[in-house]
């Protein structure tokens, strides 16, 4: 973890990383590649997704991740398969390091009745019950309450899990954030807070939205514990959140983590990215979390170029693949346009599915 | 037979359903040590302990939220919610994620929540306590809204809605708390599908639902006075509209009064005045009425709030209308 640093907040500068959370020297080789890929396979299926975009394949709102790559991934190395996820509308880089197979979401970008939403999601509403994914939440701060409510299910029922709540630092400005800190705290239960701070609400900064800029502390009011962590450096993450996720675990009650990020890409496929510098950009691309990681993977000798280049081919056979898979999906049928509003008949009175 | 009130059947229900599933519990603003705002969970604390009557804080969104995570998680959270008008305070949990979960996620989850909440005018609670905003969550595909009138239906909707895999709002008019009256001593649930003929007639059908099926009734009995035979229907789900049944009585009576105490505009009444003209246009031999409230923000005095709010009087007038019999 980093040391809380407010000046950074109004800088433009990216934050620098402290010593101590370059845990170089411990990084196996077969840890540092599975990071390594994960982070590369978000990438590149993003940059695809991009692409497909473009081509007209993928239609409404696509929020990419490029950049955030670390939080993601380093994150979900601390949940279990018990654990939840409650992520935002920018949710691909969680859902493929939660565990979602990439050719299921990529039916689900396109709409196809195979996405992991039976395509009636799309980009910002990705759900799996197998993985305990509960959305895709497309309304800033709408995914505090659900989170608070599953680990209170988790209490009640005596489960230790954890339900990791993503969420950027726009949210923090919702009254669902105040609410539900306050509620997660009073109430001890399991929610590891995982605030994204990638600096921009959309267009508007953080300091332009916020009184205090130090949403660590904020959540400190609320009697958490409550850190900083460097979200472009993946080990950082990892070990923050680790520690973070046992402490909930334990039944210390919620910890909140503001894992300070950048968005590479602009907010959205609509987005002119009039609101900030581009000199400002390419400085905190020099922190790449992808490309720093391997570097440092190389210094170790825990890798080498040409492991690296091999999960680049592995990562661009997967994403063919799922390209491939979402291309020979199916529309769903029109006859079957009002299907999952309501339970149907024959199922009601017994357990939904998907309830943990 | 035992004589209960409209408050004590709910209670009834809740502690029913607490000791029949241990996935049961129920949360709310002043639920446990208060006893409820309307006193409807009093009791409840001492007998079943603060994990099972949660208290919250005044935090509408996060704690009907909650209920939902809460149902996701495997739970059968009962919410309440102190009056509909504060339940607006948690319109996007209910709007955006408790009716849309299990569409948005392609039928994986459902979302088993209850949310109570006490609804209407009539005890001089002014503009931000009583209003009747049940006809807009009936506007919502995802949930379900259901208006116990009787005293079996708030004794015996709950544990049908617990069983709902999906969400169901239950809308308590705040008048009916203190009604009085029988109810069997083996009275259990009921469905929340069917509308119900509480009174058969054969010259006008009068559809209503919720508070206003009391005066509804007296009207109808009013208007038997005048040799005038109305049908009285309760609707007792207003999402989905049990329409079977009402379009049954119309082409039956052929005449049709809605009483609802919504406001007209963009209201409950004007759906089903439109499905009415729409599916039995050639059956009518009267024009549609509707008997609302004013399109005003329900004042505070009583005799304003009164001429306000739907009464018999009105509803007795719209009938004779319907009929073709004038004063």
């Amino acid at each position: 973890m980093i040391g809380d640093s407010p000046e950074r907040m109004s800088a433009a500068a990216p934050v620098a990383a402290a010593p101590e959370t370059t845990t170089g020297p411990d990084v196996g080789r077969e840890r540092g590649l599975h990071l390594l890929h994960e982070m590369l396979r978000i990438r590149r299926f993003e940059e695809k997704c991009a692409e497909l975009y473009s081509a007209g394949k993928i239609r409404g709102f696509l929020h990419l991740y490029i950049g955030e790559e670390a939080v993601a991934v380093g994150a979900m190395q601390a949940l279990g398969r018990d654990d939840a996820v409650v992520a935002t509308y920018r949710e691909h880089g969680h859902a493929l390091a939660r565990g979602i197979a990439m050719d299921r979401l990529m039916a689900e970008m396109y709409g196809k009745h195979e996405g992991c939403s039976g395509g009636r999601g799309g980009s910002m509403h990705v759900f799996d019950a197998a993985t305990r994914f509960y959305g895709g939440n497309a309304i800033v701060g709408g995914g505090f309450p659900i989170a608070v409510g599953l680990a209170l299910a988790d209490k009640l029922q005596e489960r230790p899990r954890v339900t990791a709540c993503f969420f950027g630092d726009g949210a923090v400005a919702e009254g669902e954030f105040h609410e539900s800190l306050n509620l997660a705290a009073l109430w001890k239960l399991p929610v590891l807070f995982l605030c994204e701070n990638n600096l921009y609400a959309m267009g508007t900064r953080l300091e332009r939205a916020q009184s205090q800029t130090d949403l660590a502390a904020k959540a400190r009011s609320y009697l958490m514990r409550a850190d900083p962590v460097d979200g472009m450096d993946v080990l950082a993450v990892e070990a923050a959140t680790q520690a973070a996720a046992a402490a909930v675990r334990s039944g210390e009650g919620p910890v909140f983590l503001e894992l300070r990020t950048y968005r590479f890409r602009a907010h959205s496929m609509f987005d002119a990215e009039l609101y900030r510098d581009k000199l400002e950009v390419d400085a905190w691309k020099q922190r790449d979390p992808i490309a720093t990681f391997g570097s440092l993977l190389e210094e170790l000798g825990a890798a080498t170029k040409s492991d690296v280049a091999a999960l680049d081919a592995s990562v661009s056979d997967e994403i063919d693949r799922a390209v491939r898979f979402a291309e020979a999906g199916a529309w769903e049928p029109v006859e079957d346009l009002l299907k999952d509003v309501y339970t149907p008949a024959e199922r009601r009175g017994t357990s939904p599915r998907g309830a943990a | 037979m035992a004589i209960t009130t409209y408050r004590e059947a709910i209670r009834t229900a809740i502690r029913e359903a607490l000791e029949r599933d241990p996935q049961v519990f129920l949360m709310g603003e002043d639920v446990g040590r208060y006893g409820g705002a309307y006193a409807v969970s009093k009791g409840l604390l001492a007998e079943f302990g603060p994990d099972r009557i949660r208290d919250t804080p005044l935090s509408e969104s996060t704690f009907v939220g909650a209920g939902i995570g809460a149902a996701l998680g495997g739970m059968r959270p009962i919410v309440e919610v102190m009056t509909v008008n504060f339940s607006l305070l948690a319109l996007d949990q209910i709007v955006n994620n408790a009716a849309t979960i299990r569409h948005m996620s392609g039928g994986q989850f459902s979302v088993p929540v209850v949310v109570r909440m006490a609804t209407g005018a009539g005890r001089q609670l002014a503009a931000q306590h009583a209003h009747s905003l049940e006809g807009w969550y009936a506007h919502i595909p995802g949930i379900r809204i259901v208006a116990p009138a009787t005293l079996e239906d708030a004794r015996g909707m709950l544990w049908t809605a617990l069983q709902d895999p999906d969400p169901v709002l239950i809308f308590e008019h705040q008048t009916l708390y203190n009604m009085e009256g029988a109810l069997a001593d083996d009275a259990g649930s009921v469905d929340i599908d069917r509308a119900a003929i509480r009174r058969p007639g054969n010259d006008v059908s009068l559809i209503t639902y919720g508070g206003t099926l009391g005066k509804t009734l007296q009207a109808a009995e009013t208007l038997a006075g005048d040799d005038i035979d109305a049908e009285v229907i309760d609707l007792r789900s207003l999402r989905p509209l049990d329409m079977p049944t009402v379009l049954a009585s119309v082409r039956k009576t052929h005449r049709a009064v809605v009483v609802d105490e919504g406001w007209k505009s963009g209201s409950l009444s004007a759906e089903i005045v439109a499905r009415l003209a729409e599916e039995a246009f050639y059956d009518l031999d009267a024009p549609l009425a509707r008997v609302c409230s004013a399109e005003v923000p329900i004042p505070y005095p009583k005799h304003l709030e009164d001429a306000a709010t739907p009464q018999p009087p009105a509803i007795v007038a719209a009938a004779r209308e319907a009929v073709g019999r004038h004063g």
